[in-house]
């Protein structure tokens, strides 16, 4: 860890709260990824017992619970490509800061979408 | 007076210059590569089963008995399975070697980790292709519509 308190992109501010969010979602997902996986497995048990679980999905309670997948897996996804761009691209460290905003904004246009047709789905409408 | 010289930014500076090895270079890299596939696979499959149609409610395993009756959602599948198990499986590599400073307590996470990542990835694979969209015996209620059909 840099013992600098300037000449970092990575002490307060957008740069590490972004990696601070990026990996609790990375987190997050990872530990969804593994029950998920076991989930799909119980197509190899019965129809009976895979509807009986995948049932469970379809739940306003699990129905936010998909919202909140979605806005994490959406996050991670952006502001990865964002550290991408900032490894890999010239103008990518100068342009960070503009990059975090331009993640923030692309997240909300997807979740301002995505929320209402869940919500649809949800509760029929 | 000598003048002071300033390097230009970003030159000779390296925080550490020989423990730098190969397999974490890759392991750079392919967070980055695999993150950019993974961007496709993921946004495609929540697409397909959670916003087309009637998304999560549509579900069922006539649903997956549909989709991996094609070659095409096989792939798709095992790829994304690969690469964000693979992904987040290193993703958590670099946590526990960022948090867990005892080696003890280390190298039992990494352990409970690897075997964790293993288990999932070979069960997940076998799933996909061992998978019977039509299984003997059952309520035929509850299977694809192409079961009946012969
Ligand atoms: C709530 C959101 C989600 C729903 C409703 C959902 C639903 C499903 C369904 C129905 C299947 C069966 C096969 C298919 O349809 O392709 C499946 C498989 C799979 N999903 Fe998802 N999924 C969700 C989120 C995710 C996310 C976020 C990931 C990746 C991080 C993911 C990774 C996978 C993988 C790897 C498989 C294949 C499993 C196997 O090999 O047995 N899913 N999912
Ligand atoms: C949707 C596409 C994804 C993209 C573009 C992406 C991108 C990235 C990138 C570039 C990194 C490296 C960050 C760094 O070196 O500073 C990273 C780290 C990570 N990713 Fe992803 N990722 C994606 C999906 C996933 C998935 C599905 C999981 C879980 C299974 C995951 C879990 C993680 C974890 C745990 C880390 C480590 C975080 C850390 O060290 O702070 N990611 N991701």
């Amino acid at each position: 860890m840099a013992k600098a308190s300037t000449g970092t992109l990575y002490r307060g501010n957008e740069g590490m709260w972004s990696w601070v969010a990026h990996r609790v979602t990375g987190v997050g997902i990872f530990f969804f990824l593994l029950v998920h996986v076991l989930d799909t497995a119980l197509v190899r048990v019965s129809p009976e017992a895979y509807n009986a679980v995948i049932g469970t999905y379809k739940t306003p309670f699990m129905a936010i619970g998909e919202i909140a997948l979605v806005a994490a897996i959406a996050f991670h996804a952006f502001n990865g490509l964002r550290v991408i761009l900032v490894d890999f691209s010239k103008s990518g460290p100068k342009n960070q800061k503009k990059l975090f905003w331009g993640v923030i904004i692309v997240w909300l246009i997807i979740m301002i979408a995505f929320i209402p047709r869940q919500l649809m789905h949800t509760f029929g409408g | 007076m000598s003048t002071t010289s300033i390097p230009a930014p970003r030159t000779g500076y390296s925080r550490h210059k020989s423990t730098r090895s190969k397999f974490e270079m890759f392991a750079w890299l392919f967070m980055r590569i695999s993150g950019v596939v993974l961007v496709i696979l993921i946004f495609g499959h929540l697409f397909v089963n959670l916003w087309a149609g009637e998304g999560v409610q549509a579900i069922d395993f006539g649903f997956v008995a549909g989709k991996w009756a094609s070659p095409f959602w096989q792939i798709w599948d095992l790829l994304m399975l690969w690469l964000a198990m693979l992904h987040g499986t290193n993703g958590l590599r670099t946590i526990i070697m960022d948090y867990a400073e005892k080696p003890g307590t280390r190298m039992a996470l990494q352990m409970i980790l690897y075997i964790a990542s293993v288990i999932v990835i070979v069960l997940g694979t076998l799933v996909i292709f061992t998978f019977d969209p039509c299984p003997a015996g059952a309520d035929p209620a509850l299977l694809a519509s192409f079961c009946s059909a012969a």
